[in-house]
């Protein structure tokens, strides 16, 4: 009885050791070795794995970052500037500061603006509504209103509002990682500056039809005249196919250009109120306009 | 009786029109005619702004190869080159035609004599069916001349023509094969010779023993052609089912039935074709069916291209007033329209109406896992997996599942017992590997 324990104990512990030891020899020989600034850096990052870097997930990220000598094209957008500040010390490197994004929505066709002409009944999808018809508004480049900028966002930052049927940013949540704007079929969602203390102003409309037909279906539509381009004192707007951009790299959020729009397709957000005589914009009020 | 094996639904029938003789619809006042009509990249406008036409004058030439000719439908002034709304409700060029009079090009031949004697060279054939703009008038628009133009060590062996019209409700075909049946036996000889093959079938639904019996008449002086009744079963209209249904074969994934040696024509591409070889006559009209139980005289209508779709519903009666929507097609695979002025291409083989309740979709619930969509697929392939692929974007997954072999048949989406839109997402994954493929090359 006795023997049987022994013999059993000693044949495991041999069988224990003699594994140990191929075990070493093998992982000797297929050793990984890993810069270990890896490690450091993926914990410094948000862990949010949404592909706003452009690369797979934080971990690839770290593994660029870990690589490169310069800061200046990598940029961790749900982080900001703070995260990028502190991978830099981590890692020894300068970090250049970049200004916060926002996605924005370049589009006021509500359901006023843009009145229902048909009826749409088919699978809630803007990719599958975008490849049948012009939309329920007979807008062939306006917001379908069906979502996939929602389903598409990882940070619950933007949502249908049910009156206007158009989506909403929020100012708090949206890290501009650019998901919305890869699933949006008609390219409606830009990145842009989210500008100092969240004012913007941006041509809201993408409609590149001349201005009979884009105003026939849609009341706020850009119709290209170009008013705004002989207003902008910074040379920040620009007309193309019927259609006014402002290059928000330019823009000084002077104001100038909202006024003068004659289909208000020029949307601001966040100004305060505009005081009798125009041109002064800097007299703060705190009372934001959304 | 024969049939293609693999799947297959047979929806109710409602071939309302098909008693109703074919009419002339009177000549609009304006017409817009689209210059894109086939697939392929939009042809070039060669008329301008004011200038006189005549009925059957080019107005825009195709310059790619898969690109058609387009002519003139009727003869007057034009008035503006701009865009127009489609089907889809997207802009497409246009050019627009005020009528004056009906004048047309010298050259044509508009006796209605019958014309059988064919002179002209099997070059001469392809060459005026791609001068003259013709293309698969079954719906694909496909221009008809490329079908002729055999790619070498490929050798053709049947002709087959399309006259199963498996459509519900669309009669365009059944009504055309009834009165112009000889012509279009003449048409199909054409082809023939075009394609240097000695058989050629009609292969006909036997839902339409009146044409089956005419044209087995008409066969006896036309040497080589032969009438096959088929078994009533949807898509049986599809090409990939007709070679299977007629001659057996099978046209491997991903290839043309000149693979398995058949080329498909449909009943109204012979009947132009005549047109065009004996009489000159371009494409410029076509008969479509305008129909609905809700209508008051559903008809088939020989109408010029370019004719916006409103004036064919009010030539049968009106638009009720409960109408749900107005569909470009069958009620299987068309589309509904987003607008009445839309105008009638080449492609449109059909208008449909159909009221409030008719329109109405099954609400959708959850998937049994019933597997009937598999069970009726004619391509043998599963609709289930597939549009949750493209649902939730698997498109690589589903490119390798074959879904650029589904023909959007619908028989899907028809027989699901909860209602799935199983062919809006089969659509929309067919449309992103389509793009992937495109751009993968680049």
């Amino acid at each position: 009885m006795n023997e049987t324990l022994v013999f059993a104990v000693i044949s495991l512990s041999a069988i224990g050791v003699i594994s140990a030891i191929i075990l070493y020899f093998v992982a000797q020989k297929f050793k990984v070795i890993e810069d270990p600034r890896i490690d450091i850096v993926a914990e410094l990052l948000p862990g949010a794995n949404c592909g706003g870097c452009g690369l797979a997930g934080c971990r690839a990220f770290a593994e660029e970052l870990v690589k490169t000598a310069d800061l200046s094209a990598l940029n961790c957008p749900v982080g900001g500037s703070d995260t990028m500040k502190q991978v830099a010390a981590a890692l020894g490197l300068e970090a250049e500061e970049k200004d916060p994004m926002i996605a924005v929505v370049r589009c006021n066709g509500s359901r006023t603006n843009a009145p229902q002409k048909v009826k749409y009944d088919s699978a809630a999808s803007c990719a599958f509504a975008h490849s049948l018809s012009a939309g329920e508004s007979g807008c062939p480049n306006g917001c379908l209103g069906l979502g996939d900028c929602v389903v598409s966002c990882k940070f619950d930052a933007i949502y249908i509002d049910q009156e206007t049927g158009l989506p909403v940013v929020s100012n708090e949540k949206c890290v501009a990682c650019g998901a919305c704007v890869s699933a949006c079929p008609r390219h409606i969602i830009e990145l842009r500056l989210k500008g100092k203390k969240d004012r913007r102003i941006f041509v809201s409309c993408v409609n590149v039809e001349k201005g009979g037909p884009a105003r026939k279906n849609c009341s706020v539509a850009c119709i290209g005249c170009g008013k705004c381009v002989k207003e902008c004192p910074y040379e920040a707007i620009t007309l193309k196919n019927n259609l006014a951009y402002i290059d928000y790299s330019k823009c000084r959020l002077c104001r100038k250009c909202e006024p003068v729009c004659p289909t208000g397709a020029i949307q601001e957000l966040n100004f305060p109120v505009r005081k009798e005589k125009p041109g002064q914009p800097e007299v703060v009020s705190d009372a934001a306009k959304e | 009786m024969k049939t293609f094996k693999l799947g297959g639904v047979h929806p109710e029938e409602n071939k309302l029109s098909a008693g109703a003789v074919v009419e002339t619809l009177p000549l609009p006042e304006k017409v817009c005619i689209p210059v894109s009509q086939s697939l392929g990249a939009p042809s070039k406008v060669v008329v301008e702004k004011g200038e006189l036409v005549k009925t059957g004058q080019l107005i825009a030439k195709g310059e790619s190869f898969i690109s058609s000719n387009v002519h003139a439908s009727v003869s007057g002034k034009v008035v503006k080159i701009d865009e127009v709304i489609d089907a889809s409700g997207y802009r497409r060029q246009a050019v627009f035609i005020d009528v004056i009079g009906d004048e047309w090009v010298e050259n044509i031949d508009r006796t209605p004599a019958l014309v059988s004697e064919i002179t002209a060279t099997k070059d001469d054939i392809v060459k005026k069916i791609n001068e003259m703009g013709i293309v698969g008038l079954g719906g694909a628009t496909f221009p008809s001349h490329i079908k002729l133009m055999v790619p070498e060590g490929k050798k053709a062996q049947y002709l087959l023509i399309n006259g199963v019209e498996c459509e519900p409700y669309l009669t365009s075909d059944h009504r055309l094969m009834l009165e112009r049946g000889n012509e279009m036996l003449v048409g199909i000889k054409i082809l023939m010779k075009g394609l240097d093959v000695t058989k050629a079938y009609i292969g006909i639904e036997r839902n339409k023993p009146d044409a089956i019996d005419h044209l087995r008449n008409l066969c006896k002086d036309f040497q080589g052609i032969e009438v096959v009744e088929l078994k009533v079963k949807y898509p049986q209209g599809g090409e990939k089912q007709l070679i299977k249904a007629v001659t057996g074969r099978e046209v491997p994934s991903g290839k043309l039935p000149i693979e398995v040696g058949c080329v498909v024509n449909n009943v109204g591409t012979a009947l132009a074709v005549y047109e065009v070889v004996q009489k000159n006559k371009p494409l410029i009209d076509r008969i479509v069916t305008v129909t609905g139980k809700s209508l008051q005289k559903p008809s088939n209508l020989l109408v010029r291209i370019g004719t916006p779709i409103s004036s064919l519903i009010d030539f049968a009666g009106g638009l009720p007033e409960n109408t749900g929507k107005v569909i470009n097609g069958g009620p299987m695979m068309g589309k509904a329209l987003t607008s009445l002025e839309v105008p009638v291409v080449k492609g449109t083989s059909g208008i449909l109406i159909m009221s409030e309740q008719e329109s109405v979709r099954v609400p959708v619930s959850n998937c049994i896992r019933c597997a009937r969509c598999i069970s009726v697929c004619p391509m043998g392939l599963e609709p289930v997996l597939l549009a949750q692929l493209a649902e939730n974007q698997g498109f690589e997954q589903a490119e390798k599942e074959h879904i650029m072999d589904c023909i959007e048949c619908g028989s899907c989406h028809f027989t699901c017992p909860a209602g799935r839109p199983l062919l809006d997402y089969l659509r929309l994954g067919k449309n992103k590997v389509g793009f992937i493929i495109r751009t993968r090359g680049k």
